[in-house]
């Protein structure tokens, strides 16, 4: 059985941080197709077209009968555990960093043989579960889990590698004083997050409420935070920013209206300013010291959230200003997410549909809770996965736009 | 299956071998510059004699066998670069033979060697091939340890074979290397000691591992008439075989693709099991010697451990084997360690293994085992040498 992950340590001022250390990240290009299944926290390989053979290591051709028509899908992920070996050495830094660590040979239900990580409570010989996780290189790698979930069996040090748990971590939730920031911060004092901070955009706006809101834990502590106002960041950064583990950003600026029929720019210039500028103002302040922090200790630094909208990948013309306003934001945190990728930091970005709040009241349902958003990012951090799509409106208009996206831009339009 | 033919009118001979270093700061070429040059020192024979080379190395890069010629100066008709890993030397052997009985080339130098520089393992381990690269390396990088450690971890437990086992054979080849000037482990070895060593991958310890070192071999394939003629003791080849990617199906590696033709192995040479007088394996973890005894047919699958508690492997033991000690006490200099055996075969088949020389030896087996790519050894070769009359 696994212990339970101890409360980190104060740590001694004057150690020298842990600098961050990655997993090998080479792969062939269509290894990656793990990566975009372990992104969305599905388990998939290549299963040949014309014969059926599921194939591992991933191959350009079908190794049973040389088709090349091989398409990634979800295949049966149990399997039987036929060699384990406990490494004490390893060629590699990150490895020799954690050792030792357990490896096997899984003999998959559907077909091959898998080496892979080995959790702890996994017998020799026993029945297992694979799952593919991002490793800190931000690559896919096979998991071998108890066929059964076992007591704390998320606190294993090699499960936490590619978990991104608000456990014992200290988060930063950007915006707290909207009704999914306090669904957020709610979500993460659940998780065991041992502090969390909470931005406050308005503070000269008395709001009982809110007040109340923050005297109702006591590991909540309010901070001044307007992500418009670089100073504001800067200083929020100087006296929180050693401290933050997980930073989530809720902050968002949401109007209706178009482009064309807008009176001028300014309710755009808002919405970037907010979505936009806004992420990159946090992204200067507290990036460069969560990736110094990323290897410090068993809880350092591990993930940056960015509360985004299923209409950054489809504009919504009703709200085009604000969908542009996504879609930039989005782009920004894919070079966010390129540029954390070093530190081994994961960038999650969350898809939801529309959620039911103050801004969208005239929605038709269905609506997402915003304790069901916030539900969902905990489980995608402790899942480790980079994207993340909630609720069914979300799902809905990825798979119409997979299908096609023209039709998609038909149907919004209109 | 049509016959084969015999290697008739052809032979190996003179083994050379260039003293083994634990680290290197020359280049790959230097190492088989020297192997060459070894050849053509102690044969008498010309340098633009040589019509035919075969080259096997992993450090050699970005050349090849080709960039090799022209840094060497060599001009061969004939020219193969092997990268089969443990398997190079006896499958060296065999395409040699073929082009010199083809009349292809005449005299061939089948030369093997490594550098190793202080961070040339890992590189080596690191960009080793693309399987490994997706889907075993990210796993601990524990090189070939970790995967030799499962292979071992699933025999032992479905066959019983025990550590005191595997410390049997590698006391044994310790004890045979003591003999040799080239070994770098020349230090002796006891049971209690390889019991009490360090674990490094369980269930591999210290004392099954091999240590990486630069360091060259080298033998030649000519005809028996010009063997003869530049008064050179050489050594018949009976039969060969080789494999590759054996058993694919096999949920984890339990046997080698020697098991896949070791009946055509024997029925070609026109011996069995029992006139062997002499075993060279390729060594780089021991339970791959349990692996060749079982499937070149010394004992029945999974039966290995018995027939190790049963036998002796000194060289005046009941069953001489790795009588140069082997990689695990010579050290393994890349893609030499694939000559080990057959350059040490061809010493103990022309009377030239001085103190590590087996009695009467007429008949040897020579087996190879290279390349995984990702969780299994993929070739295999095996060849059966005999005594020359000249
Ligand atoms: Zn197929």
């Amino acid at each position: 059985m696994t212990d339970a992950a101890p409360k980190p340590k104060r740590k001694n001022p004057v150690a020298r941080t842990r600098l961050p250390t990655l997993p090998p990240a080479s792969r062939s290009r269509a290894a990656l197709g793990l990566a975009r299944a372990a992104a969305e926290g599905r388990f998939e390989m290549q299963a040949c077209a014309d014969c059926g053979a599921v194939q591992y290591p991933p191959r350009e051709v079908c190794g049973s009968c040389l088709s090349e028509r091989l398409d990634w899908r979800e295949v049966a992920n149990g399997g039987a555990l036929i060699a384990t070996t406990t490494l004490r050495h390893s060629n590699d830094a990150y490895f020799r960093e954690r050792l030792p660590w357990r490896v096997g040979t899984v003999k998959m239900d559907a077909g091959p043989s898998a080496v892979a990580h080995v959790h702890e409570d996994c017998q020799e010989a026993s029945r297992v579960r694979l799952a593919l996780k991002l490793d800190r290189s931000g690559q896919a790698v096979l998991h071998a889990l108890p066929a059964e979930d076992t007591p704390n069996m998320n606190d294993s040090p090699q499960l936490r590698e590619t978990h991104c748990d608000p456990k014992h971590r200290r988060v930063l939730v950007t915006d707290g004083r909207s009704t999914l920031g306090r669904a957020m911060v709610k979500a993460s004092l659940d998780a065991g997050a041992a502090t969390v901070f909470v931005g406050d955009p308005a503070t000269w706006k008395a709001d009982a409420g809110f007040d109340a809101f923050v005297a109702s834990d006591p590991r909540i502590e309010p901070v001044a935070l307007d992500v418009t106002d670089t100073d504001s960041v800067d200083r929020l950064a100087a006296s929180i920013g050693a401290k933050v583990e997980i930073l989530i950003n809720t902050a968002d600026h949401l109007r209706d209206g178009g482009v064309m029929h807008a009176r001028d720019v300014g309710l755009a210039r808002d919405a970037f300013d907010v979505n936009v500028l806004g992420l990159m103002r946090l992204a200067q302040a507290f990036g460069p010291t969560m990736c110094f922090r990323a290897a410090d200790g068993t809880h350092g630094a591990v993930a940056w959230v960015n509360l985004l909208s299923i209409h950054a990948l489809a504009a919504l013309p009703a709200r085009g200003a604000w969908s542009a306003s996504k879609a930039a934001a989005l782009s920004a945190a894919l070079t966010l997410r390129a540029e954390f990728g070093g530190a081994g930091i994961r960038v999650m970005n969350v898809f939801p549909g529309p959620i039911d709040d103050e801004w969208e009241q005239l929605t038709p349902p269905p609506k997402l809770a915003p304790s069901a958003v916030a539900a969902a990012v905990v489980r995608g951090l402790r899942d480790g996965v980079e994207d993340l799509y909630v609720g069914d409106v979300a799902e809905e208009l990825r798979a119409r736009l997979r299908d096609n996206h023209k039709a998609v831009e038909r149907e919004l339009g209109g | 299956m049509s016959r084969r033919l015999a290697y008739d009118g052809v032979v190996a001979a003179m083994p050379v071998t260039v003293p083994y270093a634990r680290y290197s700061t020359h280049a790959a070429h230097w190492w088989l510059g020297r192997a060459l040059a070894a050849l053509i020192r102690e044969s008498g024979i010309a340098k633009a004699d040589i019509d035919g080379v075969c080259v096997s190395s992993f450090t050699l890069g970005p050349d090849t066998a080709v960039g090799l010629m022209q840094h060497l100066g060599m001009s061969p008709r004939w020219l193969d670069h092997i990268p089969m890993g443990g398997a190079s030397g006896v499958v060296a052997l065999r395409r040699a033979a073929r082009a010199v009985q083809a009349g292809d080339a005449e005299v061939i130098a089948c030369i093997a060697g490594d550098t190793n520089h202080v961070d040339s393992f890992r590189h080596t381990v690191s960009q080793f091939s693309r399987f490994a690269q997706d889907a075993v390396y990210p796993y601990g990088a524990g090189g070939p340890n970790a995967s030799f450690a499962l292979l071992t971890d699933h025999y032992m437990r479905q066959y019983g074979a025990t550590r005191e086992d595997f410390g049997k054979l590698c006391v044994a080849q310790r004890d045979n290397a003591l003999r040799n000037p080239h070994a770098l482990m020349r230090k002796p070895l006891t049971l209690a000691q390889y019991l009490d060593a360090r674990p490094i991958t369980d269930p591999i310890h210290l004392f099954d591992c091999v240590m990486p070192c630069a360091g060259a071999e080298g033998f030649l394939v000519m005809t028996e008439e010009r063997a003869r003629a530049l008064k050179l003791p050489g050594v018949r080849i009976r039969s060969t075989i080789e494999r590759h990617n054996a058993y694919p199906d096999d949920p984890i590696q339990f046997r080698g693709g020697w098991a896949m033709d070791r009946d055509a192995l024997y029925e070609h040479a026109g011996v069995s099991p029992a006139d062997v007088d002499f075993i060279e394996t390729y060594d780089d973890y021991p339970v791959i010697n349990m692996l060749q005894f079982e499937d070149l047919g010394f004992c029945a699958k999974g039966e290995a451990p018995a027939f190790v508690r049963e036998h002796g492997f000194t060289i005046d033991g009941s069953f001489p084997f790795n009588t140069s000690g082997g990689q695990l006490s010579v050290g393994q200099a890349g893609a030499a360690g694939g000559y080990l055996g057959l350059v040490q075969a061809l010493r103990q088949l022309t009377n030239a293994a001085g103190a590590m020389q087996v009695a009467d030896a007429r008949i040897g087996l020579v087996s190879g085992f290279g390349m995984i790519n990702y969780d299994r050894g993929l070739c295999s070769g095996a060849a059966l040498l005999e005594r020359g009359t000249a």
